[in-house]
C-alpha cells in the first residue's frame, strides 16, 4: 500500500476509473506474486526455474552442435529463448487471474458488481508477472554472458530499439493475454492455464529456437502474423548488433521497418482485444456462466 | 417510471440452458424466473422470501447487473440493468452469504482498502469508512489480520463490511447470515436495521431462507417459488390474510404408509393446507383449516388412520404458514421431502 496510496491519490489518476483500477490491480497481483512465505521459493520460481530451462537448451545444444558454442547461432538462440519467458509470463499474467478471482479466490462477482474497469483490471493483474519476468530474463541473460561468453557488450547495446521493441512486444503480449482472459471468462469449465498452451504452442513459430526459414513456407505466415517474431527479432538486434544480421529470417527489413510492423500489430491487438473483452463479457453475462465455478 | 422506486423489475424472466450431454438441437432449458413484477420503494427493506432454487438469486445477479435477463427489464434506481451498468454499480453493493471468499494473503483492512479503491473512494474515507465499520461489527482488532487467518464467520462479516464500504444506494444482500452463528446472526441484522435506520434513502434487497429472520428485518417481502412471484406485501398483512383461517400444529401418533391421493388429510373438507414430517415415534402435523370446526373431521380421519392425538396446538399464523398457504409445502422442506402436502401439491 506503501507506494500506492499517494499514487492513487494524485487528482489525476483518481478522476481515471482505468488507471485507478490499473494501478489498484497492480498492487493486488503483486502482492499475490510476491507474496511467497519463503523467499527462497521465490528464487526458485522466478530465477532457478527460468534459467534451468534455459540450460536445458543449452545442454541440448551443444550436443547436437559438438559443443559450438561460439557459432553466432547459439547467441541468437539463447537469447531468443531468455526473452521468451517474458511471452508466457505477460500473457498468463494477464489471463490467468480470469480463473484465479472466479475459481481460487471466489472474488470475481465481488469485482465486477463495484465500478471498476474490467480490461484495466486485467491488465493491471499482469503487472506483477512482467516485473518477475523482466528480473528472471535479466538473469538469464546475465548467466549466458559468464557462463558461456554471450558476445554481448554492454556498451553496444541499442538501448533506445531495445526498450522501445520490447514496450511494444510486451503491450502485444498483453493484448493477447487479454483475448486469452475473455475466452475464459466464456469458458464455465476450465482447468489449465490456455495461457500457458499458446506461447508454448507459438515457441516454435517466432524464430524464439531457430529462424523462420527452417520451417516449411506454408507454416511460417503463423510466425509472420505473431508480433514476438518482430520483437525478438528487434531486441536481438539491439543486443547483439551486427552479429544478428547472419540470420535470413527478416534481414531484408530495417530497424525502422520492423518497430513499424511490430507497432502496425500491437495496436491492432489493443484494438481488437478491447472489443473482444466486452464481448466476452456480455457473452459470459448473457449465458450466467460469468461468476461460475468450476466446482458449481 | 416512478422516482420513488429504488427496483423495479417488468415481467422479469431468465432461462438457462443447462449444458448436458453434447447433443445438439436437445439443450435443455431452465426456467429460473417467470415474468417477475417487482417494485421496491426507495427507503424500504424488502425481503425476498423463497425455497432452494426459487430464483432469489438469480433475481439478484441480474439487478448487480452481474446476469442478463433473458425476458422483461429492470431497474435499479430507474437506472438499466443491461444498458447502465456503469452508473449502476456507482450505486449499488452485493453482499452473499456463506461468502468466505477473498484474498487470503491480504488483511482484512487491505482487502477493504483495495474495494474501496475500486470504488473510487479517497485514502482518507477509505480508511476512515474501514475503522467505523470494522468497529461497528466487532471485528476492530482484526484489521491487520490475513483474511487466511480468518474463520469463516469472521470473513463473512468482513465481505459484510465490504457491501457498505462505498456507502451504496442500494444494497443487495443475499442471505446475509447464512452460516452464521446465532450471536454473528444477530449482529449482522442489527446492523443493518441500524444502517437502514441511519440512512432512511437507501434501499437493502435481502433473500433468506429464515421465516424468523424475514419477519423481524423486512418492511415489505414477496415470496416467490419457481421463478414465479406468489406474493408481495409487509410481513404483518400477508399473515393477516390467515387471520380467519385455524392454524393448529398436531402431534399423532404414526400414521403409517401414504395412503392414497383421497384418503389424505387434505382430503378432509375445509383443510387447506397440511404438511406432514414423520419423526421417529410420531408425526407431526401442521395445518390450516379454513374454519376451526373442521379439526373434528381431521380427528376422525386420523383415528381412521389408526392414528391417536398425542398433543395440539392452536397459534397464529406465522410467515410460514403463510408460505405454506401459497406454496404448499414447508419452506425449509426439500422439495424431496415424503411430506404428504409437498406430494399433494407436486
Ligand atoms: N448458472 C446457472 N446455470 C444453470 N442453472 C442455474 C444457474 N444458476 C442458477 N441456476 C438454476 O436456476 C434456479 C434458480 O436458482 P437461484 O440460485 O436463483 O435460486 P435461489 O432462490 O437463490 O436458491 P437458494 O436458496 O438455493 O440460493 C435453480 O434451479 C438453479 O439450479
Ligand atoms: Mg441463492
Amino acid at each position: 500500500m506503501s507506494i500506492t496510496r499517494p499514487l492513487l491519490d494524485t487528482p489525476f489518476i483518481r478522476r481515471s476509473n482505468h488507471l485507478r483500477t490499473f494501478i489498484t490491480a497492480s498492487w493486488l497481483g503483486w502482492q499475490i506474486e510476491s507474496n511467497w512465505a519463503d523467499p527462497f521459493l521465490f528464487a526458485v520460481y522466478s530465477i532457478v526455474r527460468p534459467v534451468t530451462s534455459v540450460l536445458i537448451l543449452v545442454v541440448m545444444y551443444s550436443v547436437i552442435t559438438n559443443g559450438a558454442l561460439q557459432e553466432p547461432i547459439f547467441a541468437y538462440i539463447y537469447l531468443g529463448n531468455a526473452l521468451y519467458i517474458l511471452v508466457g509470463q505477460v500473457i498468463t499474467g494477464v489471463s490467468w487471474s480470469v480463473i484465479d478471482d472466479r475459481e481460487h479466490y471466489r472474488t470475481l462477482r465481488q469485482l465486477y458488481t463495484t465500478p471498476m474497469d474490467g480490461y484495466s483490471y486485467l491488465m493491471g493483474r499482469g503487472v506483477a508477472r512482467l516485473i518477475i519476468g523482466l528480473i528472471s530474463v535479466l538473469i538469464t541473460i546475465g548467466f549466458g554472458m559468464v557462463a558461456f561468453q554471450l558476445p554481448i557488450s554492454i556498451g553496444t547495446i541499442d538501448w533506445l530499439m531495445l526498450v522501445i521493441s520490447t514496450v511494444l512486444g510486451v503491450l502485444s503480449l498483453a493484448a493477447i493475454g487479454m483475448v486469452v482472459g475473455s475466452l475464459t471468462l466464456m469458458l464455465a469449465r476450465h482447468f489449465w492455464s490456455l495461457g500457458d498452451a499458446i506461447s508454448g504452442a507459438l515457441y516454435l513459430f517466432t524464430g524464439a529456437i531457430f529462424p523462420l526459414d527452417v520451417l516449411p513456407a506454408w507454416l511460417r505466415p503463423i510466425g509472420f502474423a505473431f508480433p514476438v517474431t518482430y520483437w525478438l527479432e528487434l531486441a536481438r538486434r539491439a543486443i547483439l548488433g551486427p552479429n544478428a544480421a547472419k540470420f535470413p529470417t527478416l534481414s531484408g527489413f530495417s530497424d525502422l521497418e520492423l518497430t513499424g510492423i511490430l507497432a502496425a500489430i500491437t495496436l491492432a491487438l489493443l484494438v481488437f482485444s478491447w472489443f473482444f473483452y466486452r464481448w466476452a463479457l456480455h457473452r459470459a453475462k448473457e449465458n450466467g456462466i460469468f461468476d461460475m465455478e468450476t466446482s458449481y | 417510471m416512478d422516482t420513488n422506486l429504488a427496483i423495479q423489475t417488468k415481467d422479469l424472466g431468465r432461462v438457462y440452458r443447462l449444458r448436458g450431454p453434447k447433443r445438439k438441437g436437445d439443450a435443455k432449458q431452465l426456467v429460473a424466473l417467470d415474468g417477475v413484477n417487482l417494485e421496491v420503494r426507495r427507503g424500504e427493506l424488502f425481503g425476498l422470501l423463497g425455497p432452494n432454487g426459487a430464483g432469489k438469486t438469480t433475481i439478484i445477479k441480474i439487478l448487480a447487473t452481474l446476469l442478463l435477463p433473458t425476458s422483461g427489464s429492470a431497474l435499479v434506481e430507474d437506472l438499466d440493468v443491461t444498458r447502465d451498468v456503469q452508473e449502476i454499480r456507482r450505486r449499488i453493493s452485493m453482499v452473499s452469504g456463506g461468502e468466505t471468499s477473498g484474498y487470503g494473503l491480504l488483511t482484512v483492512e487491505e482487502n477493504l482498502w483495495m474495494f474501496a479503491r475500486f470504488y473510487g473512494l479517497d485514502n482518507v474515507t477509505a480508511r476512515k469508512r474501514i475503522d467505523s465499520l470494522l468497529e461497528v461489527v466487532g471485528i476492530a482488532d482484526r484489521k491487520r489480520t490475513k483474511i487466511s487467518d480468518l474463520s469463516t464467520g469472521l470473513r463473512q462479516k468482513m465481505n459484510f463490511v465490504r457491501g457498505f464500504i462505498s456507502d451504496p444506494n442500494v444494497v443487495f444482500l443475499d442471505e446475509p447470515t447464512l452460516g452464521l452463528d446465532v450471536t454473528a446472526a444477530r449482529d449482522v441484522r442489527g446492523f443493518v436495521k441500524q444502517w437502514m435506520h441511519d440512512h432512511p434513502d437507501r434501499t437493502v434487497l435481502l433473500t433468506t431462507h429464515y421465516m424468523a429472520e424475514a419477519d423481524e428485518l423486512c418492511d415489505r417481502l414477496a415470496i416467490i417459488d419457481r421463478g414465479k412471484l406468489l406474493a408481495c406485501d409487509s410481513p404483518h398483512s400477508l399473515k393477516h390474510r390467515l387471520q380467519q383461517d385455524a392454524i393448529f400444529n398436531l402431534k399423532v401418533g404414526p400414521l403409517g404408509p401414504r395412503p392414497s391421493r383421497d384418503a389424505m388429510i387434505e382430503a378432509v373438507p375445509g383443510v387447506r393446507q397440511a404438511t406432514v414430517v414423520e419423526q421417529n415415534g410420531h408425526t407431526e402435523l401442521n395445518l390450516i383449516l379454513a374454519q376451526e370446526d373442521v379439526l373434528s373431521d381431521v380427528l376422525a380421519h386420523l383415528t381412521r388412520r389408526g392414528s391417536s392425538l398425542i398433543s395440539l396446538e392452536k397459534r397464529e399464523p406465522t410467515l410460514e404458514d403463510v408460505f405454506i398457504d401459497l406454496v404448499g409445502r414447508r419452506l425449509d422442506v426439500d422439495t424431496s421431502h415424503h411430506a404428504e402436502g409437498e406430494h399433494a401439491a407436486g
